[in-house]
């Protein structure tokens, strides 16, 4: 059990972490980059923004985690709640 | 030959299961589902109808047509893949179960009549809730009760909505029924409380996470999806179903990011999903009611896969909750990664499953001008990458080291993820096997370089909101709590209303009596102070004499009365 524990798995290394996330930002400004490069075709006004599907997928996960946090408030008991 | 219906090869197979053991028995729960989509694929061709006739009665049992194939289809892919990866358990209880559930599946799809389908509908309300009871705590046992009632109530609905239906028409046939008539509402409520929509869908949040491991597998495939092919078949284009459709797939993604229990987290994002199926089925369009039937498809394949990774965990660790979860992935490399193929693909990642069924459905509200529902429909599509493709594998196979070093899940277990994962991929990369088996005609291809770049840039940012979050600090850590939903009313606010409801009246009962009995109490005491209590008759007696007393008056009347007639 005692030389399971010391062994060194991929993301044990904060050198891999890092690389992956640097990697995922190369992939996202790529993405943007890409807006500006390949033609893209529209039906709906608000896709003629730059970017428009990257800005509003941004904004939607944050406007998300926030409002489900707030939702806590409101919503959250403890684990037992039903059982009493 | 061609006119056996497929679930009658499923029922045969129940009742082998009971009269074999071991690996003859596993052989037959295996062939089961094979046997019958070979039965289906050579000789079932669409436009069968085929009646049987009991009590004066003729029940349909088989009618056929590109939309009963393709759920046919699904289904026993469905059963073949559950049955895999529950292989390990030796439980008679459960291995019925899950054939007389997928069988009524199968059932419920060819039901050409009303009648025929409340049947397989009740059949697999009382089969599935095996699944729940199986677990065995007392928990799973009062959610399973609740999860029957729910089920048994919509088979009212059904039933009740049927017969009304008939009163009105003169027919029991299964075909568009639409919102015009008393009856073809009650029949929706029936369908919308199966198909979970808001307010009628607390059995499901309530009822699979509390199955047992091999169950919620089964679980998640059939009863919402005979569901969403009902509504496909009775209310296609029923305007109402579009705003159900997108309610359903924008509220549950809140509670998934709050949710603890990684199973409960799945359960609300199987309500997504099938919001994206109603939204499609409520446009009615040939391009969104394919999009909604190929999206039921994929769905049950990713939907099961990752119930089958969460399954895999929940059985080698005990629990499944994300704050006591992380680091899996170092023991379970490979469960970690099917997981996140099924991960991938409910995200609709382009080459993944989700993606090519999924932009039906947007591609289709584009089309009718829905501009607005569609935002709220592509925030729901982040909301999935965000709870259900990032959160379900970050939590439990990476995060913080949780120190549980526990076996890669057993071989079974991963045949049947790695085949879910298979055909995920080849959905996702082939669609054109799937659409051709699509029951209307459209012509549409999700690959083009505009569809593929905006939602990778939306699918990446959605990422990139997760790892901001996260890096801030501003993600909500996962906590051991329950979350208030639509269940609270009657599992706290109408018990506590009832529990108040009886004290009070108790107490008005105990007060009216007080007051009613004083008074009581003092006529007797001055009755018997009176003279006339001394008489005999004024005694207190038991009532049988006086039932005999008043029974000598009756006969004396009748005597009076028939001799007064005479004479």
């Amino acid at each position: 059990m005692s030389d399971k524990d010391q062994k060194k798995y991929l993301f044990d290394k904060p050198g891999n972490v890092k690389r992956l996330l640097n990697g995922f930002y190369v992939v996202c400004i790529l993405l943007v980059i890409a807006d500006f490069i390949i033609y893209r075709h529209t039906t709906m006004e608000w896709e003629n923004i730059p970017a428009f599907y990257a800005i509003y997928g941004f904004v939607a996960c944050v406007l998300l985690v926030v409002l489900a946090k707030k939702m806590r408030t409101v919503v959250m008991r403890k684990e037992d709640y039903y059982d009493e | 030959m061609s006119e056996l219906p497929p679930f009658v090869l499923y029922f045969i197979s129940a009742f082998l299961v009971v009269a074999s053991r071991g690996i003859v028995r596993k052989i037959i729960l295996l062939a089961t589902p094979v046997i019958a989509a070979l039965h289906i694929g050579l000789n079932i061709d669409t436009g069968i109808i085929s009646t049987y006739s009991i009590l004066n009665y003729e029940l349909t049992l088989m009618r056929t047509d590109k939309l009963s194939l393709l759920f046919a289809y699904l289904f026993c892919i469905a059963s073949f893949i559950s049955t895999i990866f529950a292989l390990h358990v030796n439980d008679t209880k459960q291995e019925i179960a899950g054939l007389v559930y997928a069988g009524s599946a199968l059932g419920a799809v060819f039901a050409g009549d009303l009648i025929t389908l409340f049947i397989f509908w009740e059949l697999l309300a009382i089969s599935s809730v095996v699944f729940i009871w199986a677990r065995g705590t007392e928990r799973a046992i009062d959610a399973g009760m609740r999860y029957l009632i729910f089920q048994v109530m919509s088979g009212v609905f059904l039933l009740a909505g049927a017969l009304v239906h008939y009163h009105a028409t003169g027919s029991l046939a299964f075909n568009h029924i639409g919102l015009g008539s008393t009856a073809g509402w009650l029949i929706f409520i029936a369908f919308g409380i199966k198909s979970a929509f808001p307010f009628l869908h607390s059995w499901l949040t309530d009822g699979y996470p509390e199955a047992s491991v091999t169950g919620t597998v089964f679980l998640s495939a059939f009863t919402t999806k005979v569901a969403v092919y009902s509504l496909a078949r009775g209310f296609a284009g029923e305007e109402i179903l579009v705003y159900i459709g997108v309610t359903m797939a924008c509220f549950p993604i809140f509670y998934a990011v709050i949710e603890n229990d990684l199973r409960k987290v799945l359960a609300y994002s199987l309500i997504n999903q099938v919001g994206f199926m109603v939204t499609g089925i409520g446009i009615g369009t040939a391009l969104a009611l394919n999009g909604a039937v190929a999206h039921a498809f994929s769905d049950v394949i990713f939907k099961g896969l990752l119930f089958m990774s969460m399954g895999a965990v929940l059985y080698r660790v005990g629990h499944i909750n994300g704050s006591n979860l992380g680091g899996l992935y170092k023991t379970m490399p490979k469960t970690t990664v099917l997981c996140i193929i099924g991960a991938l693909s409910i995200s609709a990642f382009p080459l993944f499953s989700g993606f090519v069924s999924k932009s039906m459905v947007m591609a289709a509200l584009v089309k009718e001008e829905y501009n607005y529902l569609w935002l709220f429909m592509l925030f729901a599509s982040a909301g999935v990458f965000h709870h259900a493709g990032i959160k379900i594998p970050y939590f439990a196979f990476f995060a913080h080291d949780s120190g549980l070093r526990p076996k890669e899940a057993p071989v079974n277990m991963l045949i049947a993820m790695g085949l879910a994962a298979t055909l995920c991929i080849f959905i996702g990369s082939q669609p054109q096997y799937l659409y051709s088996l699509l029951p209307w005609e459209v012509n549409y291809w999700p690959y083009d370089a505009t569809h593929v770049l905006t939602q990778l840039q939306l699918l990446f940012f959605s990422a990139l909101a997760f790892v901001w979050l996260n890096k801030q600090c501003l993600y909500p850590p996962e906590l051991h709590s329950t979350n208030l939903d639509a269940d609270w009313i009657y599992r706290k606010f109408l018990p506590a209303g009832i529990h108040r409801g009886l004290i009070f009246f108790r107490k008005i009962k105990e007060s009216a009596m007080t007051a009613a009995i004083a008074p009581m109490h003092s006529i007797r005491n001055s009755f018997s102070q009176s003279y006339i209590a001394k008489y005999h008759l004024s005694e207190s007696w038991p009532t049988g004499s006086m039932v005999f007393w008043i029974s000598l008056v009756l006969v004396a009347y009748l005597i009076l009365d028939i001799f007064g007639s005479v004479l």
